[in-house]
């Protein structure tokens, strides 16, 4: 019943020089220098007239192997460059994108950012581009990575498949890989870029009443183990057979990492500047103010060893590092460079692509852990329930923060500190802040990857009082 | 150059060793405008270009995609696509197999009056401003949204049994918000529809009949009153939903159950899968016998962002009756899942959201045929009732049999009259069990096709527009309040 990702971490180093390399499968990677990214923004800049410009460049290469039945029904790779032009014109912004690279086009682009941004108001307060920026260091780009083969996907789904065979079971589930670039470039000579790889597998086992799910994701492919999450897969799915049912109420719930990513990351938006400016956060009139409990602390850290993703944001400005809840207190936002004027506040790195609605946002959301496993929460249960993921979780009530959702794929009854059988799956209409006051136990910190936030760096927790309001039939 | 590139790709295919493949070559602009607090938030503009190549090779599927598109980099692409399908070969339990469909060589364009992107940028975010405004001026309010969004694709989709089809497809879509803060409560109104508006496979004279300014006012006003507003109550009730939120429902509870690759197992690990196995088929008394539901692409059902000539592997559109007069009678298919079911032919439900995504089953226009009430005699023929409008939440279990929903606002309906205004009213129960209870449903007249822009599916996920007419209905002894319970 351990968290899958700690599995997956195990055989990292000796996985990681067994990548086999074989011709590639599909179109060469194209990746660009930065050499060749100035050049294409240095085409765009000399295309443009208007006061200030900037071109963010992206190109992806990404593929991914799904299967399902055990079997492989859907295989795929992508190569997309795109271009994309924000121009500024007496006090208006707007932005064009394209993917298309010959000259016509970029004269296009250029033309079409600046016709927009021509046919509206001048926006008040609108910031001057930022000028040249130094960033933190982050190593992100695995060559394992970003050469793996789709053969060395198949051969890793054929072994899952076998497992699953072998145990009467029914796997589905991805294996990805892939890369991503990204380059901010602009007229007052910022220039910021960034790659990294991404690989990520995610599998469920099926049987006739029960299911179990594992799933990693990290930069580096020699980090995922397909035959260590397909195991813990297939003995959650073992494990959770002839279902009974157990009655919604409050109850003691383990969370495995996964499910409390995809709770908590619903708070991501609220730790906005603007989302507090626009009185949507939910904590708005709340800073400061003790509304968890002490054993919660939350930093947005990108430079953290577990994290991914770039050291700088969408206008080019440095990623840094902001603690967002102290000891169970929100204490600071984050903000873009406009959001962060309006509020007398600094810039801390995290806005988004110019112009937008939101403002800005964290990315890299890391909690503080603590050194209970989650063997150790069912031991000291006497009566709860072990919750493998969570699923379509949505918003019921922002300002409280209460979500709903299912739970799914390894939903255990734990009585007298063990795990008793799987039980039907509950739908939960829980408050986030309210769970976050209610947590006993945490377990260390691991990279966790769900279904309905981005990845970030969660502990396994134990929370009493948790609510499941009604039951399904499975 | 659309039919050029296709023909790279379908003549490099069949070198390489497939023995089937088909090309997408889509071209598709995007214009995004939105306001915020009376200042423009987005403006911009994209268009994307590229190619999708999906072949079978060894008896596997191999899909890859460009936007290199010279002879060579198209090329490299079909190559790498058929050797990524002799890579799922190695993995391979049985070869692909597909219901036959006939070559077509065909055009097609859905109808519009007025292109959105000839129409000025300026004249768009006057509209958008000034229904911004409306929303501002009334005391209370604390955050005010407005939006319009425009696509248009061009498709050539070609395939090595000889079909050749063109297709162009404009959608238009706006809506605004009011959001306040008060207390400690978040309340907000939308329209014409919440989370975008509404969209449809339409030109800009969709905007102009939603009439966003005139409605700014009330929505606002709504807004600003729900926080006097009592609690929605707990219990079991009769419950009647606006349109908007009945075609959401239909969304959840039956557009996803009916798709048949879940049903076989091939969603799984994200999506999830489907109480509706195939056994049910025929048999299930999915709904009361007034429910009536088909999926509808064809154009005469109406501009739904599910409306098109030809599905993403060339199957003409179609409509399946989904539930006639109650029993289950129809899934959503395609050419590999039809066969693994035994049925003739494709339904013809295969899209994929852009160049870069291979196509999977979605849904089309999965609408409630209309009933015969007129509203205000539903209204009157109810003695105690909640009536729930726009939808606020929605939640539903990987198999879609539990579900609960919540809408922006609430009204009691006592005596056949609507009494009172209600915050935070919320629904929740077991599918079947839900659309059993429907006892009610209106007239055409009150019938829309409604616009989902935002449903997502597949691995890499996919966002696609459905479509879902429905008329306001009436459900009894319906589970409501749970959303909002203490314990």
């Amino acid at each position: 019943m351990s968290p899958a990702t700690k599995d997956a971490k195990r055989p990292a180093k000796k996985r990681r020089n067994a990548v086999h390399r074989e011709p590639r499968a599909v179109a060469a990677l194209h990746l660009l220098s930065d050499a060749e990214m100035r050049r294409i923004a240095g085409k765009i800049f000399k295309l443009s007239d208007a006061d200030e410009t900037e071109v963010e460049i992206g190109v992806v290469s990404d593929a991914l192997t799904r299967f399902a039945n055990n079997t492989i029904h859907q295989n795929v790779a992508e190569q997309v460059l795109t271009v994309s032009v924000r121009t500024v014109l007496d006090g208006r912004t707007a932005r064009a994108t394209t993917n298309k690279t010959d000259d016509d086009s970029l004269r296009r682009v250029v033309a079409a950012s600046k016709s927009l941004a021509r046919s509206q108001p001048r926006i008040p307060g609108l910031l001057p581009m930022p000028g040249p920026q130094k960033y933190g260091k982050v190593a992100r780009y695995f060559e394992n990575t970003a050469y793996a083969t789709p053969a060395d996907r198949a051969r890793a789904v054929a072994r899952v498949a076998e497992l699953a065979e072998k145990n009467k079971q029914t796997a589905a589930g991805i294996f990805t890989t892939g890369v991503t670039q990204s380059a901010i470039v602009n007229t007052k000579g910022l220039f910021a870029s960034h790659r990294q790889t991404r690989a990520e597998f995610s599998i469920t086992i099926l049987e006739s009443d029960s299911s179990g799910w594992a799933k990693a994701n990290a930069p580096d492919l020699g980090r995922i183990d397909p035959d260590a999450l397909a195991r813990s897969a297939s003995e959650k799915s073992a494990a959770s057979r002839n279902p009974s049912e157990a009655a919604p109420g409050r109850w003691t719930v383990i969370l495995e990492p996964a499910a409390v990513l995809d709770l908590v990351g619903f708070l991501f938006y609220d730790f906005a500047g603007t989302a507090v400016k626009d009185q949507r956060s939910c904590f708005n009139k709340r800073m400061g103010k003790r509304v968890m409990g002490e054993n919660i602390t939350l930093h947005d850290d990108v430079f953290h060893p577990l994290q991914s993703g770039a050291p700088f944001d969408g206008e080019g400005m440095p990623r840094q590092q902001v603690l967002l809840v102290d000891k169970g207190i929100p204490s600071n936002l984050v903000y873009a460079r406009a959001t962060a004027k309006k509020m007398k506040a600094k810039p801390t790195g995290h806005g988004m692509p110019l112009p937008n609605d939101y403002g800005e946002a964290p990315m890299n959301l890391v909690f503080g852990g603590g050194n209970s496993s989650v063997d150790d929460m069912v031991r000291s249960t006497e009566r709860g329930v072990l919750v493998t993921r969570l699923w379509y979780i949505r918003e019921v009530d922002p300002y409280e923060k209460v979500l709903t959702g299912m739970t799914r794929d390894g939903t255990f009854l734990v009585q007298d500190g063990r795990v008793a059988g799987g039980i039907r799956n509950f739908r939960f209409n829980q408050s986030i802040l309210e769970m976050l006051s209610n947590v006993e136990l945490l377990g260390p910190a691991v990279r966790a990857a769900g279904e309905e936030s981005f990845e970030m760096v969660v502990p396994p927790m134990k929370v009493n009082n948790f609510h499941f309001s009604e039951v399904t039939k499975f | 150059m659309m039919r050029d590139f296709a023909n790279w790709a379908l003549e490099t295919a069949r070198s390489r060793g497939a023995t089937y493949a088909d090309a997408r070559v889509m071209d598709i602009r995007h214009r995004d405008l939105s306001t915020k607090n009376g200042q423009v938030g987005t403006l911009a503009e994209s268009e994307s270009l590229g190619i999708g190549i999906r072949v079978i090779a060894q008896g596997s599927w191999g899909f890859a995609s460009t936007d290199r598109l010279t002879r060579e980099g198209i090329a490299a692409c079909a190559a790498g696509a058929v050797a990524i399908a002799k890579a799922s070969a190695l993995a391979k339990r049985h070869d692909v197999e597909m219901a036959p469909v006939e070559a077509y060589q065909d055009t097609w364009q859905n109808p519009f009056v007025k292109d959105p992107f000839r129409i000025p940028i300026e004249r768009q975010l006057d509209l958008l401003l000034a229904a911004d405004r409306e929303m501002s001026r009334v005391k209370g309010v604390t955050l005010t949204e407005t939006s319009m969004a425009f696509r248009r694709i061009e498709q050539l989709f070609a395939s090595s049994i000889g079909s050749v089809i063109h297709q162009v497809k404009m959608e238009s879509g706006a809506g605004i918000v009011a959001t306040t803060f008060a207390g400690t409560e978040i309340q907000k109104r939308s329209y014409p529809n919440s989370f975008g508006g509404q969209h449809q496979l339409s030109g800009y004279e969709l905007v102009e009949s939603l009439d966003l300014v005139g409605n700014a006012p009330r929505v606002a006003e709504e807004a600003v009153a729900l926080h006097s507003a009592p609690q929605s109550p707990e219990g079991t009730k009769t419950i009647i939903l606006d349109s908007s939120q009945l075609g959401l429902q239909i969304h959840e509870s039956i557009g996803h159950p009916i798709e048949l690759d879940r049903v076989l197992g091939m969603e799984a690990n994200f999506a999830g899968m489907s109480f509706l196995t195939l056994e049910k088929l025929g048999k299930l008394r999915y709904g009361s016998d007034i429910v009536n539901v088909v999926a509808d692409a064809r154009l005469e059902h109406g501009p739904g962002l599910g409306t098109f000539g030809y599905d993403d592997e060339g199957v003409p559109a179609q409509c399946t009756p989904v539930i006639t007069d109650g029993l289950f009678t129809g899934y959503l298919s395609n050419r590999e899942t039809a066969v693994s079911i035994g049925l003739k032919r494709s339904g013809g439900t295969m899209r994929t959201e852009s160049w870069n995504r291979l196509p999977i089953i979605r849904m089309t226009n999965i609408s409630i045929l209309p009933g015969a009430w007129r509203y205000d005699d539903l209204i009157a023929d109810t003695d105690d009732a909640i009536l729930m409008e726009t939808n606020r939440s929605w939640s539903i279990d990987d198999r879609r049999y539990h579900f609960q929903f919540s809408t922006e606002i609430g009204w009691e309906i006592r005596g056949g009259k609507k009494t009172k205004m209600l915050k935070n009213p919320s629904y929740s129960g077991i599918t079947t069990e839900f659309w059993n209870s429907c006892d009610a449903i209106c007239s055409r007249k009150h019938w829309t096709l409604w616009g989902t822009p935002n449903c997502g599916k597949g691995q890499p996920m996919q966002t696609m527009g459905t479509g879902h007419g429905a008329a306001p209905a009436r459900f009894r002894n319906i589970k409501v309040g749970a959303a909002f319970a203490k314990s």
